[in-house]
């Protein structure tokens, strides 16, 4: 059987099966969180880096994440707008774009992407996991809303090990303070069993996702592991990890993705399926969601794909080998949030940059660093060097922003990849003169 | 022996400012043979522990305006705060070659990501992210953060290779506490008679206590406060100010220099808080690390680079600081790109906005050279202050 593309008109983005499933399921989830106070449902918003969705649901609670918000309202072209509106409010213009897009759409009434307002939270789930921002935007948050504000503090992976004194930390906190005070929210009272069987369900799924990503191994890819690997990350990084439809999704995007491979097939890009793989890249750092198409047809129209990325870590590294852990419910949502992307220390991604360079038999790296965010460009330039230095593979360091269209440049950004390309190919040209020496 | 003079005590901390060399840091470690050095970054770290240790806790805070950095800029883009790279400017030319381990304490991601910098450029040196709770029950954040201080007591064991007793941490917890009192006897002065220790004087004499040893801190500490309260200086007619959001990136000294040319009496701040993030004496009795441990959670300064677990608390400390030196307003002045004072700001502005203090807002560098727009809105403030005082 042929994997399915669904035609499209020329001008719209084409999509592949998955792709469609997964936008149907975000909208349907978006239509639940518009429709939450009058189905009586609570809502909770919270990150998707330590984001605790298996225990948001044992307390019925519906997980808002302000991000992923954020980057709706980038991909609508909504953000510029908002973030200028929280700038005129007083926010800095050197903070986080996420931020400022998520005050500026409260402002402006709080619509969410299906047109339609997204309610108040009854609780901030601030799950502070890899990125100090968190901290102040949900202080920000609780400033307007006035509700339980929950913290839950992962501590930092600084030497690239997880230490018992940072897991006793953690199910402290959960024992003593997060559960209690959920339940205090929800007036559901906690129940280990339903956790389990969410994590049981979570592990699934995530062996799905694994085998997903780990299928960029193949020549050619069958997927894009950056830009094709957002749409993937979708359920599971957001409100569907430890639900049956993560589980289902993720076994037809596993059958998708076999059929790919099978017919030799690369991935499907907006711009219609990759032709001939001719650069396998790794990719640190989020990409650029205003020109989200642009961006991604850059690497298209080279015939890039993206085998590896970091960006496909930020809610987990499970190709790392973590996964859910119904035996240990609290300590594996402990860990979770520990092993996150950018929670690892600085030498951890460098090596899992290097290895993946290895093992997906990259070609080379690109850096997308982000204006605002500090969590992942501080250290980039020093991230770049010593992959280059350890891999002998060329990088190229481009500057955009995650949701603020003022930084993306779309001249400067495809010169640097044109030129970028070019030096790959002189590489090539160069070893194979070398060889043939 | 005479006591020194203001000005001989001014310009021997200036000295000590200006030398990135850190001279007196390298002769303390020289003069004994086994003596070590531990560098640490903004915002706090228990330097007690490090004292205990029979180590020379370090300061680093960038390489203010006097460094010219070559290296450093090709490790950070434009688009980050200017400490990290001036301090990769410090480690790379060998300014720090003598120092046996570096802390970056929490405080940001720029300074977290830097702790990884470091392990890689100098993979030789000992090096620590210092994790801290920002959850204060004593149960939960505090078991953890005992945790964190036992584990760093045993790296720094091992690196001298001597246990550290409960009698050495209660003896440096002792000359901390002098420390804490006399630099708050010098904030106490200041905040009184502002004319008396001016800004741009205390911020030195306090600086000299990131570089000297603790009790040679102290008595530098008493002779200015003796010398300043004792001198004859002319009372003008300033607006008393607050600057808040320099704990990390320091000002240069022209800028504190230029707040006062502008009229303002700065009668508290937050420049290196780690010299009084514990308030209070931290008490003698009992186990050592756990009476650290509670004053860091129970009794410690707030900044932005905190979580406030009660909403109703977020800002209070600084209408509190208002109210307690009498200030007329609250200059917001932080480093361009720094999360924590910039994040934190809007919050801080709407407390002061609903309890009737004035404010303004500026960004700055640690290499800025420009001071003359500095100095015009400060001035338009003072006036305007002294305008809404008179009406
Ligand atoms: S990780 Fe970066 S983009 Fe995400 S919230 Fe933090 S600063 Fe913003
Ligand atoms: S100046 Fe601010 S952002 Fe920069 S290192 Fe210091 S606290 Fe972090």
């Amino acid at each position: 059987m042929k994997p399915q593309t669904i035609k499209a008109q020329p001008k719209d983005a084409i999509k592949d099966a998955s792709m469609l499933k997964q936008k149907e399921m975000m909208a349907k989830h978006y239509d639940r969180l518009s429709d939450a106070r009058e189905n009586g449902e609570k809502v909770a918003s919270t990150f998707v880096p330590g984001n605790l969705n298996e225990l948001l649901m044992c307390f019925d609670l519906v997980n808002n994440l302000p991000e992923v918000n954020a980057i709706q309202s980038g991909l609508r072209k909504q953000s510029g707008a908002y973030i200028m509106e929280a700038e005129r409010a007083g926010h800095s213009e050197d903070v986080c774009t996420y931020v400022k897009s998520d005050i500026g759409m409260m402002a402006k009434g709080n619509i969410g992407p299906n047109g339609r307002k997204l309610p108040d939270p009854d609780v901030l789930m601030l799950s502070y996991t890899g990125c100090f921002t968190f901290m102040k935007w949900f202080e920000l948050l609780r400033e307007q809303y006035k509700c339980e504000t929950i913290f839950f503090q992962t501590p930092y992976m600084a030497d690239g090990k997880i230490t018992p004194n940072m897991i006793q930390y953690m199910v402290r906190q959960l024992k003593e303070e997060v559960i209690p005070k959920l339940e205090k929210v929800s007036g559901v009272k906690f129940d280990l069993d339903r956790l389990r069987e969410y994590l049981g369900k979570s592990a699934k799924a995530e062996d799905d996702l694994v085998y997903i990503l780990k299928s960029a191994k193949h020549k050619p890819s069958p997927i894009d592991a950056y830009f094709g690997g957002i749409y993937y990350i979708g359920p599971i990084f957001g409100a569907f990890r430890g639900t049956d439809d993560a589980v289902e999704y993720y076994r037809f995007l596993r059958k998708e993705v076999d059929q790919r491979i099978a017919a030799g097939l690369g991935p499907v890009t907006p711009d219609g399926p990759m032709g001939e793989e001719k650069y396998r890249l790794v990719v640190e750092g989020p990409p650029n969601y205003t020109h989200f198409r642009q961006f991604w047809k850059m690497f298209h129209d080279e015939g890039a794909t993206v085998v590896a990325s970091s960006y496909t870590k930020v809610g987990g590294t499970y190709d790392y080998g973590f996964r859910h852990d119904p035996a240990r419910p609290l300590e594996s949502l402990a860990e979770y949030c520990l092993g996150v992307y950018t929670n690892r220390s600085l030498p951890m991604r460098i090596d899992m940059l290097v290895d993946h360079m290895d093992e997906y038999q990259a070609d080379g790296l690109v850096i997308n660093s982000i204006k605002s965010c500090n969590s992942f460009s501080a250290g980039q330039l020093l991230i770049m060097r010593e992959v280059e230095k350890r891999t002998g593979k060329p990088a190229v360091f481009i500057e955009t922003d995650l949701v603020d269209p003022r930084y993306f440049s779309a001249a400067n950004v495809k010169n640097r990849l044109e030129s970028y390309f070019q030096m790959i190919e002189q590489k090539r040209s160069g070893a194979s003169r070398g060889a043939a020496a | 022996m005479t006591t020194p003079s203001t000005s001989e005590i001014v310009a021997r901390c200036k000295a000590l400012y200006e030398d990135l060399n850190f001279t007196t840091a390298r002769e303390w470690k020289a003069a004994e043979a086994g003596r070590k050095v531990i560098g640490f970054m903004p915002i706090y770290i228990p330097r007690e522990i490090i004292h205990a240790a029979g180590m020379l806790p370090l300061g680093i805070l960038g390489g203010g305006d006097n460094l010219e950095v070559i290296h450093g800029d090709a490790y950070y883009q434009s688009y980050i705060c200017r400490i990290p790279r001036s301090t990769i400017e410090l480690g790379i030319s060998g300014r720090l070659d003598f120092v046996d381990g570096m802390l970056f304490p929490s405080i940001c991601d720029v300074i977290r990501n830097l702790s990884g910098m470091w392990k890689t450029l100098f993979p030789e040196v000992y090096s620590k992210y210092f994790d801290v709770p920002q959850t204060y029950r004593d149960e939960i954040g505090g078991t953890f953060y005992i945790g964190e201080m036992t584990a760093f007591m045993h790296d720094l064991e091992e690196l001298s290779g001597r246990k550290i007793t409960a009698d050495d941490l209660r003896h440096s917890i002792d000359v901390y506490n002098k420390n804490r009192r006399l630099v708050r006897d010098l904030y106490a002065l200041r905040a009184q008679k502002p004319w008396q220790a001016p800004a741009s004087e205390a911020y030195l004499v306090i600086r000299a206590g990131m570089v000297l040893p603790v009790e040679e801190h102290s008595e530098l500490l008493e002779h200015y406060i003796a010398a300043a309260g004792a001198e004859d200086r002319p009372i003008k007619d300033n607006c008393r100010v607050i600057v808040t959001g320099m704990f990390c990136e320091q000002p240069p000294l022209n800028l504190i220099k230029s707040l006062e040319l502008s009229g303002c009496y700065v009668v508290d701040d937050d420049f290196m808080l780690v010299s009084r993030w514990l308030i209070g004496d931290v008490p003698l009795e009992g186990d050592p690390i756990h009476n650290l441990a509670q004053a860091f959670l129970h009794h410690s300064e707030s900044t932005a680079a905190k979580y406030e677990p009660d909403r109703e608390e977020k800002g209070q400390f600084l209408v509190r600081a208002v109210r307690r030196t009498g200030a007329e307003g609250v200059i917001f002045a932080s480093p361009s790109f720094c999360d924590p004072a910039l994040l934190d700001r809007p919050m801080q502005q709407n407390v002061l906005a609903a309890a009737d203090i004035p404010y303004i807002a500026f960004k700055y560098a640690e290499n800025s050279g420009q001071m003359q727009p500095i100095r015009e809105q400060a001035g338009t403030f003072v006036d305007s202050i002294k305008l809404w005082s008179a009406a």
